[in-house]
């Protein structure tokens, strides 16, 4: 796409996103909002997946985590709601280090497999450490500021955010230092070769994707005022894989799209059948199998042809 | 008391590596990790649990879990897997899909309540030994858990498919290059780490029971187990399955609420030194 009609059409989502309580007011909005959450969750995985070429599993927990920590400050610990906030933000951001950590030395099929421990380790401690956590009934109370309870106002406030996080991780994305990940995910030997500290790189990349989705997940307590070892599962983790897939890794905004379909068929189906996992399954295979380059991906294919594409985050050389 | 822990945490590890070992070797030798393990696991036990219940016949059971996840591997392989050839990770990716569902139609089968798949007359109840009352079922799957271990060497070490398994986990191109079917190889391979975790299945859930989480519970013990042990070693999946059978029992005793945190400490000081296991190596 040139850069005038990527303009517009980001003119054109932020018009429609501006006016959503007018057009799809009540529990709409508070969908949308959901999406919006989800949404950056998306794209922090995406940082990962899309520009790294690094697929994680563990960013549900860290998701979750945020949400853990602000719900049992302000409820179990009668703490102050931003308190409550940065904390939350704070722990998930050294929780990804850690993870990085560990994480950054392995490449490809380990990673994803060192991530998925990694995840489900803060979700089993989650499940059991109950004299915390509140074990598998999780932690319920009204965390969300007074000034945010009906839905419009509460997605003017996630819009803010939204669009304010999107910004910077647009900018993170396309910094120089950006492009060292990109370059990354294309050939690590190669850039280790041209002299840059590919460990390090990829370490900040993690912490700086885990930092985003830990205020998603703050967002996502407010949202639901409420938290549970679902939360933080597997689930989660793979459902914000999905979405990133669905919108094209490695478009950043994609994980909008991914985030708009996915809850639109999560409500959809519900309304038929209480399979929701089966049909994520289901879709998961779809979406690997048909349209590994998503749906933004797709449609480039299909309408640009002749336009290059950016390379495929499958395209990796050894 | 502790000799008793020790003992619960030798068959807890003997059940992890019959789940595990199946699962390193896959790993090992395809380079994929297959997500849907832990719900192979899960659906060998109430395959296994309807079986005996209709049966009465613990062996029938086995047999058929055994069975009938080999056939699922065997389509799981051929139907699904075929479709991700061409990278590691679609195949991976494929497999948590395919996970994702199996779990959800187990669900749809069996419920959500928890079952306990009955055990033969002759190993219920304990057994005396030298000042010790022990569950003789437990002890059974030790058994099984080191029969296993000596089959799989004997496996890897004396027949043509163990030999090509352990050739192929070095280097799958030479096996290639000299004219071995490497597919067959690994269908093959992939059909015996299922059996291997429908078996388990049984066997665990006889004395862990079998609810709906159990399937991702023990997949992130075999997970744990691969890290610690490295990929498509058999010795590092017994070493790796002793550590965190005996780390997980030991720590469900000294700190009940964090028993998962437990395998992990050690694992992460594993992985600052050793980021491919115990005895995972690098490849070419």
């Amino acid at each position: 796409m040139s850069k005038t009609a990527t303009g517009a059409v980001l003119v054109a989502t932020a018009v429609v996103l501006a006016f959503v309580p007018w057009w799809a007011p009540g529990y709409r909005t508070t969908l949308a909002t959901e999406m919006l959450i989800f949404a950056l969750l998306a794209m922090s995985i995406d940082i990962l997946e899309g520009y790294a070429g690094r697929t994680t599993l563990c960013h549900g927990a860290l998701f979750g985590v945020s949400a853990y920590v602000l719900l049992y400050h302000v409820v179990e610990l009668s703490g102050s709601l931003w308190g409550g906030v940065v904390l939350g933000v704070i722990v998930s951001t050294v929780l990804a280090a850690i993870f990085a950590m560990l994480a950054v030395r392995t490449t490809g099929v380990y990673f994803l497999l060192l991530t998925l421990a990694l995840g489900m380790i803060v979700w089993g401690v989650c499940l059991r450490w109950s004299t915390v956590t509140g074990g598998e009934n999780g932690i319920r109370g009204r965390v969300r500021p007074e000034m945010l309870s009906d839905p419009s106002s509460f997605y003017y406030f996630v819009l803010i955010i939204f669009v304010v996080l999107a910004a910077l991780m647009w900018r993170f994305v396309n910094s120089p230092f950006g492009r060292t990940l990109q370059g990354i995910r294309e050939s690590e030997s190669r850039m280790r070769t041209l002299g840059y500290n590919v460990h390090l790189h990829l370490f900040i990349g993690f912490v700086v994707s885990g930092f985003f989705a830990g205020v998603a997940g703050v967002l996502y307590g407010f949202f639901n005022n409420f938290v549970s070892p679902a939360s933080v599962g597997l689930n989660q983790s793979v459902t914000g894989l999905l979405m990133t897939l669905v919108g094209g890794a490695g478009t950043l905004l994609g994980g909008l799209i991914g985030a708009i379909v996915i809850i639109s068929l999560q409500v959809f189906v519900s309304e038929y059948t209480e399979r929701w996992s089966m049909v994520l399954g289901l879709m998961f295979i779809v979406i690997i199998i048909f349209a590994p380059e998503g749906a933004i991906g797709k449609l480039r294919q299909l309408f640009a042809a002749r336009v290059p594409r950016p390379a495929s985050p499958s395209i990796r050389t050894k | 008391m502790t000799v008793y822990q020790v003992l619960n945490g030798a068959t807890f590890a003997a059940l992890l590596f019959v789940v595990a070992s199946g699962f390193t070797l896959i790993f090992g030798l395809m380079r994929i990790i297959n997500l849907a393990h832990g719900s192979i696991y899960l659906f060998g036990g109430y395959i296994g649990l309807t079986v005996a219940l209709w049966t009465g016949s613990f062996t029938v059971a086995a047999l058929a879990a055994v069975i009938s996840m080999a056939v699922a591997g065997f389509a799981l392989d051929q139907g699904l897997l075929r479709f991700g050839r061409s990278s590691e990770r679609q195949q991976v990716l494929l497999t948590l899909g395919a996970g994702l569902m199996a779990n959800d139609l187990a669900l749809v089968i069996w419920g959500g309540d928890v079952f306990t798949v009955p055990v033969p007359a002759f190993l219920q109840g304990p057994l005396f030994f030298g000042g010790i009352v022990y569950p003789k079922y437990r002890l059974f799957v030790l058994l099984v858990g080191i029969l296993i271990l000596i089959g799989l060497w004997l496996l890897l070490q004396r027949t043509r498919l163990g030999i090509l398994i352990r050739a192929g986990v070095d280097d799958v191109e030479m096996v290639e290059a000299m004219g071995i079917d490497i597919r067959r190889v690994f269908i093959q391979t992939f059909m015996l780490g299922c059996a291997l975790a429908g078996l388990a299945g049984v066997l665990g859930g006889a004395f862990l029971t079998l609810y709906p989480t159990a399937d991702v519970e023990i997949l992130v013990y075999s997970l744990a187990v691969v890290i610690i042990g490295g990929q498509g070693s058999l010795i590092g999946a017994a070493l790796g399955s002793l550590f965190v059978g005996m780390l997980a029992t030991f720590g469900q005793v000294w700190f009940p609420e964090l028993a998962y945190f437990v395998i992990f400490g050690p694992m992460a000081v594993l992985l600052a030194f050793r980021p491919l296991g115990l005895f995972g190596r690098a490849r070419a």
